[in-house]
């Protein structure tokens, strides 16, 4: 089902211009894999910032690692940058329990440490369970539990939400 | 039908015992994984939580220091407690069995045990008597397999060669006392190598390979010519008994890789060897130095793969 009125290309240009106000001059933007990693591969480009933008993956830090196991590991983190003393930019899809944003963080601190780390999502759809909130984000909505909702991305590179039932 | 006894009802790895049976796909997703852990190395934290809180005992009855020591390393990047116990000069010394210590040692909260043992199958009774919560790491028994080298064999083959399918792979020395040799016959047969050679003198190659698919070769250069891969096996010093060989010198003329011989592989081959090395044995100086051998990168990538190993099992619940 995908009833809920959600335009993901329109909400992606108001998240282009809540990130534009969160750049500065030596900033970096690292997506989340993977749907992230898709909207900071977007941004970059249409920022005209130079280099390459990072991925990260949570897959490392998890909390329900114990539970879930380790997930496929082709979802590694890549940072042609040394975050050492640079503004962080975080990119996500969807904010949820911010648990993923926890992980992420610790990831992150493996490499270096960074002057700064603030948080852009395209979608905040509540039900957090940790003290997270994100500088930018381009719609609020309230959704069930049992619905997971992505990113997807077709041939053309054009963005669309995917709603799933089930956690 | 009885259930592989490493894999849980939704064919999870939750032990490592041996490559035999485990089908393509995990096979994979072990090799994928590793990929991960190798670029922790690159990291200014050289360590993930993923094992955090949890003890690793390493129960070698049996001497080894290059898989001991990777096994520690691995499982400390995972930020596991490690416990290395000496069996030799310990209880198995004063006669407890092994159930007994491994009953002693789960009571001690151990959440792994990576096992080294001179008789075949010992991980697997280990694996059987645990707690269902505790997993098993088989790190060479008897004569019977060694899968965290196989799986390392792999990613190093991986590594360089890419694509399994159209691989020749000669294995090459004493294959009748080498657990290395059977494990990697397992993962290249699973993996899709079209070709695997056993090369040997007739006392060190068994007759049941052929029925594994392998072919055998008395004659070195038979075995080796246009090879993708050659794998050197150790001259088991410690492990021959009676007259299966005439000398160690007679063994190096006839099987010995030297670069005359490497001239006959392909001209990318590359090669491997378990490690440790008896050079002017089974491998010369040479070739042990040159610009074709992998055998340091396989030290390194086996760290990788047991980070692998450990953090996939570990995950996976009975």
């Amino acid at each position: 089902m995908s009833s809920l009125n959600l335009d993901a290309e329109a909400l992606y240009a108001d998240l282009l211009s809540g990130v534009r106000g969160l750049m500065q001059a030596d900033s970096v933007l690292v997506g989340i894999w993977s749907g992230g990693a898709w909207l900071a591969e977007r941004l970059q480009r249409d920022l005209n910032r130079p280099g390459e933008h990072g991925v990260i993956s949570s897959a490392l830090h998890r909390d329900d690692f114990g539970s879930r196991g380790l997930t496929a590991g082709a979802d590694h983190t890549r940072l042609p940058f040394d975050v050492s003393g640079k503004p962080i930019v975080l990119i996500d899809d969807v904010l949820y329990t911010g648990r993923t944003i926890r992980a992420v963080i610790n990831e992150l601190y493996d490499f270096g440490r960074p002057a700064s780390v603030t948080l852009a999502v395209l979608v905040d759809r509540g039900g957090r369970e940790l003290p997270i909130s994100a500088a930018v984000s381009a719609a609020r909505i309230t959704l069930p539990k049992d619905q997971r909702l992505s990113l997807a991305k077709d041939e053309a590179g054009r963005f669309s939400f995917d709603i799933k039932e089930g956690s | 039908m009885q259930r592989n006894p490493q894999l849980n009802a939704h064919g999870e790895l939750i032990h490592l015992l041996s490559i035999e049976g485990l089908p393509r796909p995990v096979l994979h997703h072990i090799l994928d994984t590793a990929g991960t852990f190798l670029s922790v190395n690159d990291r200014e934290v050289k360590k993930v939580p993923l094992l955090r809180g949890k003890s690793v005992f390493n129960l070698f009855f049996e001497n080894s220091t290059r898989t001991r020591t990777t096994f520690e390393i691995a499982a400390k990047r995972l930020s596991a407690d490690v416990i290395n116990l000496d069996i030799a000069r310990s209880s198995a010394a004063k006669g407890e069995s092994l159930l007994d210590t491994i009953a002693n040692l789960s009571a001690m909260h151990a959440d792994m045990f990576v096992v080294r043992h001179s008789e075949s199958g010992a991980p697997y009774l280990i694996a059987q008597h645990c707690a269902p919560h505790v997993h098993v790491v088989n790190a060479g028994d008897g004569r019977h397999a060694h899968p965290t080298q196989g799986l390392l064999d792999m990613y190093t083959i991986r590594h360089y060669k890419q694509d399994f399918t159209k691989l020749t792979v000669a294995i090459v020395g004493d294959i009748v006392h080498s657990r290395v040799a059977r494990s990697d016959i397992h993962a290249l047969t699973t993996l899709g190598v079209p070709e695997i050679r056993a090369v040997g003198p007739k006392t060190l190659v068994p007759g049941d390979l052929k029925e594994m698919g392998v072919r055998v070769c008395h004659d070195m250069k038979e075995g080796i010519r246009d090879a993708d891969v050659i794998i050197m096996l150790r001259l088991q010093n410690e492990r021959m008994s009676g007259a299966m060989l005439p000398s160690a010198a007679e063994f190096f003329k006839n099987y010995g890789l030297t670069p005359e011989k490497l001239a006959l592989a392909k001209p990318d081959a590359i090669v491997m060897h378990p490690g440790p090395i008896n050079r002017g044995v089974e491998i010369a100086s040479d070739v042990a130095d040159g610009t074709q051998s992998v055998i340091l990168p396989q030290v390194t990538f086996g760290i990788a793969v047991r980070m692998a190993v450990m953090s996939i099992i570990a995950g996976n619940n009975a």
